[in-house]
This record gives C-alpha cells, structure tokens and sequence, in this order.
C-alpha cells in the first residue's frame, strides 16, 4: 500500500526542501517494529487500566467450570469413570477464558473508531499491517494473562502443576487467543457500533464454544454434531488442550478412552501439532483479511 | 511554485453522484497560514482528507511539501502534522502517554523525543498537566493537546479542521492565541479550515469554498476590498431629507437600516469629510464600517454563510452517519 518516495532527479521544485531538518526519519523495518511494539503496549495499558474487566471475563468460565461442573456432576459420574467433571471441562474452560478477552480486546477497535483515536493511527507514516498485527499481539497477551488465571487454579480440580503442561497449556492459549483476536478485528473492519459488534461475536463465539467439544467428549455424537464438530475451529484447540491435560493425570484406561478421543477426519485421527497448525493457518490467514480490510483508501 | 508547500492542481473528489470537491486549484508557500472558510458541507473536511492522504482523489493532483499525496503517501505523512475535526486522542491514556504513543508511530528519534514532548507541551501550557488522563480534560486542553501533537514530530505543515468547532468563545480565543505564536514563532506551515468568518480574519490568506469550489482566494483585506463599498450609516435630524439629499449631490442611493440612513460608498473615510461639507443637513453621528468578510461571501455566493449553513445542515447529518459507518 505504502510506495516509497524516490529521491531521484527532481520532479517538483519544492524538492529542494526536502534535506530540511525533519525528525521524522523514513522508518523502514525498525520503524514498522515500533509501531507494532506501541500499538501492542497500548493495549497493555489500557487492560491494565481495566480492572473490572479482568473479573468480568472470567465469571463466565468460572460459571461453567464450578457451578455447571458441580451440579452436573452427579448425573455425570457413570460417563466419566471416576474422573471429577469439573477435571473434563478444565480444558475448554483454559479456552473460553482466553476467547473472552481476546473477543473484547479486538473491540477495541470498534470503540476507537467511535472515538476517533483509530484515525490517528490510520494516518500515522506506518503500514497498516503493523498496526493489524499490534492490535493482534496485544490482544494476545492480555488474553494470555487471563489465561495464566485459569492456569493457576489447575489445583482445584485435581489437575497437577507439571511445568510441561502448564507451558504447552500457555502456548495453546496466546495461539488461540492470536486467532480469536484476528477474527475480532477482521469482524471489527466491517462492523461500526458497539452493540452490532457485541451481538455478532456473541453469535459466533457461544455457538462454536458449544460445538468445540468444550463440554462433552467428541466421539459417538450424531453424524450432524460430528460434522459441525469437526468444522468448528475451536475443535482443534480444545482438543490438544484437553490431550495435554490428559497427558498428566493419572487415570484408568476407561476413562481415558472415553473423555479423550481423538479428533477424526474421515477415520483418521488428526495429530495434535496439526490440530494447532489448523488454528494458526485461520488466525494467519484472518490476519491477512483484517490488514486488507484496513488498507483500503476511500 | 519554489516555496510552496501545498500546491493543488484540479482536485475532485466524488462519492457517487455528490461532488464534494469540484476541481480547485491553490498553492500555499511555506510559513504561510492558509485558511478555508465556508459553510458545512463545502467540501473543506474532504479537502484535507485528500492532502492528508486519508482520501484519494477523483481526480487532480496535490503535493505537499514537495511530495504527492498519492504516490508519495507515506513521505507526506512524515511531514505534516494533523488535527482532526473530532477529536481522536486516547481518553484512557494521560497527556505525555497520548504523546509518546505518537513519537513512537511516527517513528521519531527517542534521544530528541523527551525535549521535544516538553517543549510541545509548555507551548501549548500543558506541561503541568501532562500526568493527567485525558477523559478529565475540557474540551479546549483536549483541543491543545491535539495541537501539541500534532507539531510533536515537527510537520513541515500542520493541518487543522475547525480548530475551535464546538469550544466556547473564551476558549476559542485562546486557542487562537496558541495558533497566532506558532505562526510567528514557529517554521510551520499551517492550512486550517473554518466557517467562523471572525476568525478567517486571522489568516494570511483565505480561499472561499462554497459547494466545492473556491470562489474566491486572497488576503482577507484585499477580499474586502473587492467587494469594494465601504457601508455609511448616519444619524441625522431629518432622514427623509438626507436621503434626498444624498441623491441629488452626490448621486448615492440610500435607506434607512438600523434606524439609520445606510449607504454603500467607494473609499468611505475620503467621502465622509465631504458628506459633512456638502450634505446640507445636520449630522449628529457617522459609523463608517469596511465591508466582513460576510458581505465577500455574500458578494460572491448570494447568500449569507448563516443561509448557507442551514440549506447544507440536513446532508451534513447524513454525511456525519455515514462518516461513522465506515
Ligand atoms: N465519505 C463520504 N461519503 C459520501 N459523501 C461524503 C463523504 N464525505 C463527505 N461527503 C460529502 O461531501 C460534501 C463535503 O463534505 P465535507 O468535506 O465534510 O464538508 P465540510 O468539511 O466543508 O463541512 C458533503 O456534501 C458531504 O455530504
Ligand atoms: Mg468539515
């Protein structure tokens, strides 16, 4: 989007200017670093500055870890072989935190466009792509401290504290929550209030958290859940969440075999690096239609 | 040509069937301030945008400090400064946070950043209040903040859209204090946008953009000038003889305005000693005043900017909704 300016022969006689004292250099790559570096603090500050929502985005998944995993879990007992539901639905919920905060950070968006600040952005000597790509990292990051919440509660529901688990936990998370964010400010492009914004990923957000497998093992379903099972993209990060999980309890070979079944395709089970390839090639690639979104020039 | 820092060449812009910048022409050399002065909807807003490299043209070429504003884009918004109509600073952020933020998108050298923030902000008599969110500002330190900002990375050429736009009088006037010393102090160019004729006085020079094209284009005075009759109002004994008078001496058609015989006369302060010579009545009071910058608008658009203001209010709205959508 952005062309250079060529310092060859001179086309405009105001050229002559142009060695005058500016403190604003071409910025080049390091240039495109800082900006993403900024935008990406931006974010930072301001969750900080946001105490309330570091506690809202967590009642939802505490709800559904706690009082869903308790109640439920008498009726519960016989499926999961011994095992604490609240210990099966862990996994998904190390997952619903971090699309939670990641969905409200990419909202930012909405709201500076509404208050203007994305102007001063957008009009900033940089390419939009950075800006894309800080508001991304950004969101990532404070979603990855939410993340680290829900990490540190792994006692509560019998799930031990492995140094390896917790740091392929984490990784899993800051991916889901880069992916997450890249849709939230590809949706953001196109989407101008608040509420709109609200509604849609609230309409895309629950629908896949149901369907991911989130809350019941995905093997054995009706061939419609199957399918929309294996569409949703969320699938393939609750899945090798739940595997890593899995990895480090101590468990009988029933239950195993019932709580973690191996995402299929067509009889073949996926491995988990694929499955988190699978969710980094969308984030990528609605990273790359958010930055188109926000190139175009009236 | 060789000092201008805007030069603009047939520039148009159309969004569908509405021309919102019909083909103007203008140039502004270096350290000038330049104003736009018309009513809402005139087209001034979509005229920066294109300068500002936030909009393409339609058609016609701008270059801004010796750069294309199309082909050159990133090069031009190295080197102006911008102060958007609405404000877009971060209320969540404080003064020096909103400030930094910028140094670092623009890419500016850190080791001359902290001298450079407080000189901006002391300019602007906001030094003191540089640990303060944003959000508890009033709407003119926001106004100044944006201005500091907008000079923090030393623009060639600042741009501002309605500086003043919804601040109260005493703060508009002090805005315009901060505006009048950059231009003296400072080696700036600066192109502003208004539709308060008041203050396109302050400007060096003025362009008149009406329905998307500049009417006129010159210093405030000569502007006047042009319109050429300076008005005439006199209190007297007897009007109706007085304007009798005015007709068969001095050929002069007169009315009676504001309880005051009124006329429109070539060189007013010539004319009054030989009004008082030759009139033949008794004058008890003479106001002489240069034609406003209203009566050029008037003269050449045939309406008052107030009328035109009103005629362009209802798009305004939709363009306003339409802004924000995007
Ligand atoms: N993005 C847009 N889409 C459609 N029409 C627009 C857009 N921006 C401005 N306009 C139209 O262009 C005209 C000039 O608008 P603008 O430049 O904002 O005027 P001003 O700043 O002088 O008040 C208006 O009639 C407005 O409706
Ligand atoms: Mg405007």
């Amino acid at each position: 989007m952005s062309v250079t300016a060529t310092p060859a022969a001179p086309q405009h006689p105001a050229q002559g200017h142009r060695v005058a004292a500016t403190h604003v250099p071409s910025g080049g790559l390091r240039g495109e670093l800082r900006a993403v570096k900024i935008v990406w603090w931006r974010e930072l500050i301001r969750f900080s500055r946001d105490r309330l929502r570091v506690v809202t985005s967590l009642v939802q998944p505490f709800l559904f870890l706690f009082v869903l995993g308790e109640g439920l879990s008498s009726i519960a007992k016989e499926g999961t072989h011994g095992v604490d539901l609240k210990t099966f639905i862990y996994p998904g919920i190390l997952c619903m935190a971090v699309m939670f905060t990641a969905m409200f950070s990419a909202a930012s968006i909405v709201w500076d466009r509404e208050f203007g600040f994305l102007r001063e952005m957008m009009v900033a000597p940089v390419k939009r792509s950075s800006l894309v790509l800080g508001k991304c990292l950004g969101g990532a990051t404070v979603a990855g401290f939410q993340g680290l919440i829900v990490i540190a509660i792994a006692g509560l529901v019998h799930v031990p504290y492995a140094p390896v688990m917790m740091l392929a936990v984490f990784a899993l998370q800051l991916l889901l929550a880069f992916s997450i964010t890249a849709f939230g400010v590809m949706a953001a492009a196109r989407v101008s209030q608040m509420q709109s914004y609200m509604a849609l990923m609230q309409m895309a957000v629950m629908p896949m958290f149901f369907i991911s497998g989130a809350l019941f093992p995905i093997s054995g379903l009706p061939t419609w859940l199957s399918v929309l099972n294996r569409i949703d993209p969320l699938t393939y990060a609750v899945n090798p969440m739940r595997q890593v999980v899995f990895a480090h309890l101590t468990i009988n070979a029933a239950a195993r075999r019932a709580l973690t079944p191996a995402v299929t395709w067509f009889g073949w089970a996926v491995p988990g690096l694929l499955e988190a390839g699978v969710v980094l090639v969308l984030g990528l690639v609605m990273l790359g239609i958010a930055i188109a979104e926000f190139s175009r020039v009236e | 040509m060789q000092d201008a820092a805007i030069s603009v060449q047939g520039l148009v812009k159309r969004y569908g069937e509405i021309e919102a910048v019909a083909g103007i022409e203008f140039e502004v050399p270096k350290g000038e301030l330049f104003g736009f002065l018309g009513p809402n909807g005139a087209g001034k807003s979509t005229t920066i945008s294109m300068l500002c490299t936030l909009v393409r043209p339609t058609a016609g070429r701008a270059f801004v400090g010796g750069y294309d504003v199309v082909s050159e884009r990133d090069a031009v918004r190295r080197h102006i400064g911008l102060v958007f109509q609405d404000t877009t600073l971060d209320g969540y952020l404080s003064a020096e946070q909103n400030l930094r933020l910028h140094a670092e998108l623009y890419g500016m050298p850190r080791e001359h950043v902290p001298a450079r923030l407080q000189e901006v902000l002391e300019m602007m008599e906001l030094w003191e209040r540089r640990k303060t969110l944003v959000n508890h500002f009033s709407g003119g330190m926001k106004r100044r903040l944006e201005i500091a900002r907008g000079l923090l990375h030393s623009p060639r050429v600042l741009f501002l859209d309605e500086p003043t736009i919804g601040l109260d009088p005493q703060t508009r006037s002090s805005i315009w204090s901060y505006i009048r010393r950059l231009e003296t102090e400072q080696d700036i160019t600066i192109f502003l946008t208004t539709h308060y004729m008041d203050e396109a006085e302050y400007c060096r020079r003025i362009a008149i953009m009406d329905r998307g094209r500049i009417v006129a284009l010159d210093t405030p005075d000569a502007l006047k000038a042009s319109v050429g009759k300076d008005r005439v109002q006199i209190h007297t004994e007897n009007d109706e003889a007085t304007i009798v008078a005015l007709r068969e001496r001095f050929g002069l058609d007169a009315q009676i305005a504001e309880n005051l015989v009124t006329f429109g006369v070539a060189e007013g302060e010539q004319f009054v000693p030989r009004l008082f010579a030759e009139l033949g009545q008794q004058i008890r009071s003479v106001n002489l005043s240069r034609p406003s910058l209203d009566d050029v608008f008037m003269s050449y658009t045939g309406k008052t900017i107030r009328d035109a203001e009103a005629s362009s209010t209802d798009q305004l709205r939709q363009m306003a909704t339409m802004w924000k959508r995007r």
